[in-house]
């Protein structure tokens, strides 16, 4: 089930191949993080990658958002090999992420650290901006426009004037991912998502994914241990175990996969 | 004004005088909502473009004269239009609690063979959705947020611009028709149907004419000498007379701008942007805002505190007398005058109450204290009575009237009456032409004479001619000794106490009175956190010794007043229990319009209360609860009851 367009179950036309992880594996010092793992992710589709504490999903978000340089293996994105890049440059090519624990500026408000989701497309110079007259003026407007629909988008317009550091956990989660959207990216990576939430938050959340790849067409990348979410989220979901790969497929697929449950339950050993 | 009201006569329908507004006052904003952070506005003539464009849109669906539209939402502009478009096409609309759950619309939606629907968003489209199989008449849903419905069928699905556009298209072919509709409405001509809450039984639907809103309107927009230029916020359901009265009615008929809150949770700062200079609120939104602005203060340093305590009490000394126009002494005014500038100036701009001119309470008795405070600030807050049956004005307290116990005097162009047994009757212009679908209980509260039945009981104080209410005149009942007992009356007075929300006495043919208690989760909460006591959830909370023992304190500072009086000292409260959960709507414990349901909250802990009458002192109980998606699950709890002092009624002062 990887290469080549498909039809959702929900009937969504997925696109072409948008990223392609070739032989990646990564290590740091003696630990294996990931071993020789390959897969793609395609335009507009959900994949999640799952896996036990410990199999190496986070650094393969790392990996996939240019943090981490992989020993061996290619990252291929939108047809061409992907050089060893900085954050900022990979925040240019339109990805973006959010952090498994919340990275947001707490003294800032809501609307603020939203707004530094814009910076890549600010473009006057220092002075400009604090004179504040002309370009740099009608860039701030024109951002704060996209950065308004984002606040609506995901219903914290009650908050936009509120400090981060005062809000909950749940809303926290929400601002990182309007920080995200702000960039308007092609390729939306999401660490743990759902992590600590209850489950009115995460039934939000999930909407909110949902939505986000419906209304914008944004490709999502997704770590997530709520295995009910994943599988109702998600078009196709990586398994890791140890570093490894070993599932990759649709829900259902991965669900039946004899080496995932193992993985997942465990095995008897006799 | 009065040239205005030359040009007024003769003007029938309200989509009548949405064209009279367009010709004096096109330019003028008549709708704004916050989006996307900013104020939109619309003009008079702007907006009725767009109704105009909605109601070639309706034609084009096939809308007929007597249909009925019913419109699920929060307020927005949109949903107001199409109620007015609908009128213009013949129809009829049918605003519906947008928090109601699928079953309670479907109930609506059948029961007035609702044709369309105009819905909000995905929530409410999924909610139509869900019921779809069980109606029939349904035809055609509209909706407005787009967000999450690309994927639905969209067979019998359009959004609203879409529509607009479509009418527009279609204009040749539909105006001809679309102008000949509009003239035929007349004053008789219904306007809206409004469904009552039903504190009992289903709700019915009530059948409001062109006559109706419109001479209701009109009187009361003179009462109060509303004016174009006025502002309010609409935030109240949409589904409630008082709001479509305010918004639909009165903003028609004197031409003021309705602005609509940017979300739910927005509705404060909303409010204090645009500083409305006519407001109504339900005694429940005073009550949060003052208890809000207390815990606050609690917050604030020595010297901001004394300040905020010292002025407020010279407030409280002349602020009502200062407002009502009377004489005040020069060294008063002049204090006055500076608490104005250091406290009561910033605290009602934090309040949004900076320009209000007009303000009204209603629904529920408002506690004095709470009252009071408003009024001192220089509030113009003012209370009245009223029903969905009578376009909501019944009776309404003057300028230079204004007291917390009554509810005013007779609105212009109603009269009162009160029966033998002490029920108020009305007769008015306003008053509805029938339930739908329902000539029974028509018959049963409105004579032939045309005298309402108010279903509450109450007399008309001698001398001021204001109208008094004790209680729904169904609840007034007997004790088993033959006192009476009106569990309404002690309610109110508990909650006057910031730390109780609600709460629901027993005590009809009973040998002595019980109560439940809900807390106050943000006054209480708050006093937790201050005293350092731990709580992981409102259970926990609710049955923690020291919230017990305080409530136990207000319940007997409430017995010692109800002692006082001598023929209502028999409803002191002899014990009482803190439920273990919140009353709630979703439940059917509460109306939409948070009135409590007192049936249906006795079948339904009828193990509690008889736990408050066997004398044991704690009581395990398992209630069902509904979360706002519909979905059902059960909470246990073991809840302690406790007794409360009683007083001796105090002996009628020698005479």
């Amino acid at each position: 089930m990887s290469g080549g367009n498909y039809v959702t179950a929900d009937g969504r036309q997925i696109g072409n191949v948008l990223m392609e992880m070739k032989n990646i594996t990564l290590r740091f010092g003696g630990v294996v993080a990931i071993k020789d793992i390959s897969f793609d992710i395609h335009e507009g589709e959900i994949r999640a990658i799952i896996g036990p504490n410990g199999a190496g999903k986070s650094s393969m978000l790392n990996v996939i958002s240019g943090f981490y340089h992989p020993q061996e293996g290619e990252v291929w994105f939108r047809g061409s090999r992907r050089p060893v890049m900085k954050p900022y440059q990979v925040a240019e090519q339109k990805i973006a992420r959010t952090f498994q624990n919340i990275a947001l500026f707490d003294g800032m408000s809501v609307l603020d650290n939203v707004m530094t989701g814009r910076l890549t497309s600010m473009k006057a110079g220092m002075f400009a901006q604090a004179i504040w007259k002309g370009k740099a003026e009608r860039e701030e407007v024109e951002n704060r426009e996209v950065v308004e629909k984002i606040i609506d988008f995901l219903e914290i317009q009650a908050i936009r004037k509120t400090p981060v550091g005062r809000l909950p956990y749940g809303l926290k989660k929400r601002v990182e991912l309007a920080r995200a959207l702000a960039a308007e990216p092609k390729l939306l990576l999401l660490d743990e998502p759902m992590a600590g939430m209850n489950v009115e938050e995460k039934e939000d959340m999930s909407r909110f994914i949902l939505d986000v790849n419906d209304e914008f067409g944004t490709t999502i990348a997704l770590i997530e241990h709520d295995m009910g979410v994943v599988m109702d989220l998600s078009d196709r979901v990586v398994v890791m175990d140890y570093g490894r790969k070993i599932g990759d497929g649709t829900p259902d697929e991965v669900r039946n996969n004899q080496e995932v449950i193992d993985a997942y339950l465990g095995v008897s050993h006799d | 004004m009065t040239a205005n009201l030359a040009t007024t006569s003769g003007v029938t329908t309200i989509p009548a005088l949405l064209a009279r507004n367009v010709a004096e006052y096109g330019a003028a904003p008549a709708y704004r909502e916050k989006e996307f952070g900013i104020w939109q506005s619309w003009t008079w003539a702007e907006t009725a473009k767009e109704i105009e464009a909605l109601a070639l849109g309706f034609m084009t669906l096939g809308v007929n004269e007597g249909d009925h539209i019913a419109i699920i939402g929060r307020n927005r502009p949109y949903l107001y239009w199409s109620m007015v478009a609908a009128q213009m096409c013949g129809a009829v609309p049918v605003p519906l609690y947008q928090d109601a759950v699928a079953d309670e619309i479907a109930y609506v939606l059948d029961h007035c063979g609702a044709r369309f629907v105009i819905a909000q968003d995905q929530e409410q489209v999924d909610k139509v959705v869900d019921v779809q199989g069980q109606l029939s008449g349904l035809d055609h849903t509209v909706y407005l947020d787009p967000r999450g419905l690309r994927k639905y069928d969209h067979e019998k699905l359009t959004r609203f611009q879409t529509l607009q556009e479509n009418g527009l298209a279609a204009r040749a072919e539909h105006e001809p028709e679309l102008q000949a509709r509009m003239a035929r409405h007349d004053y008789d001509t219904t306007c809206v149907m409004l469904y009552t809450s039903g504190t009992t039984g289903r709700p019915k639907g009530v059948v409001l004419s062109n006559r109706n809103v419109i001479e209701t309107s009109k009187n009361s927009s003179e009462f109060d000498d509303l004016r174009p230029g006025d502002e309010i916020l609409a935030y109240l359901p949409m589904a409630w007379v008082g709001d479509f009265i305010f918004s639909i009615g009165q903003a028609y008929w004197t031409g003021f701008c309705v602005n609509c809150p940017e979300s739910p949770d927005t509705m404060h700062s909303d409010l204090r942007e645009i500083g409305p200079t006519y407001y109504f609120a339900p005694p429940r939104v005073f009550e949060n805002q003052l208890t809000n602005v207390m815990i606050r203060m609690e917050d604030a340093g020595k010297f901001k505190q004394w300040l905020f305590h010292h002025f407020m009490a010279h407030a409280k000394k002349v602020g009502p007398d200062l407002l009502d126009g009377k004489d005040v002494g020069f060294g008063d005014k002049l204090k006055y005058k500076l608490g104005e500038l250091m406290v009561y100036g910033p605290l009602k701009n934090t309040l949004g109450f900076s320009r209000v001119r007009v303000g009204y309470t209603a629904g529920e008795a408002i506690g004095p204290e709470i009252f009071d405070f408003y009024r001192s600030l220089g509030i113009n807050l003012k209370q009245l009575y009223g029903q969905t049956e009578a376009c909501v004005f019944i009776t309404q307290q003057p300028d230079g009237e204004v007291r917390s116990d009554t509810v005013g005097v007779a609105s212009p162009g109603v009269e009162l009456k009160i029966a033998e047994n002490g029920e108020v009757f009305y007769r008015s212009p306003g008053v509805f032409v029938e339930y739908f679908k329902n000539a029974e209980s028509t018959a049963d509260t409105k004579d032939a004479e045309g005298w309402v039945a108010t279903g509450d009981a109450g007399f008309i104080e001698e001398g001021s001619g204001h109208l008094r209410i004790i209680d729904r005149a169904k609840d007034v009942g007997k004790m088993s000794d033959g006192a009476l007992f009106a569990p309404k009356y002690v309610e109110n007075k508990l909650k006057f106490f910031p730390n109780i929300l609600e709460t629901v006495v027993f005590g009809n043919a009973r040998d002595k009175c019980a109560a439940f208690i809900n807390i106050d989760l943000t006054a209480v909460g708050n006093w937790a956190e201050r005293n350092n006591i731990a709580y992981s959830s409102y259970q926990e909370l609710a049955g923690h010794p020291q919230v017990l023992a305080t409530i136990q304190g207000h319940v007997e500072e409430v017995n010692a007043s109800v002692a006082e009086d001598p023929m209502l000292a028999g409803c002191q409260i002899h014990r009482f229990l803190v439920l273990h959960k919140q009353l709630d709507a979703d439940d059917g414990e509460l109306t939409r319009t948070l009135k409590v349901r007192r049936r249906i909250i006795e079948e339904k802990y009828a193990d509690l209360i008889a736990a408050l009458y066997d004398g044991s002192s704690s009581v395990s109980t398992e209630t069902e609860v509904t979360y706002e998606d519909g979905r059902k699950g059960s909470i246990k709890a073991t809840l302690e009851l406790r007794d409360a002092k009683v007083f001796a009624p105090v002996a009628v002062a020698a005479e």
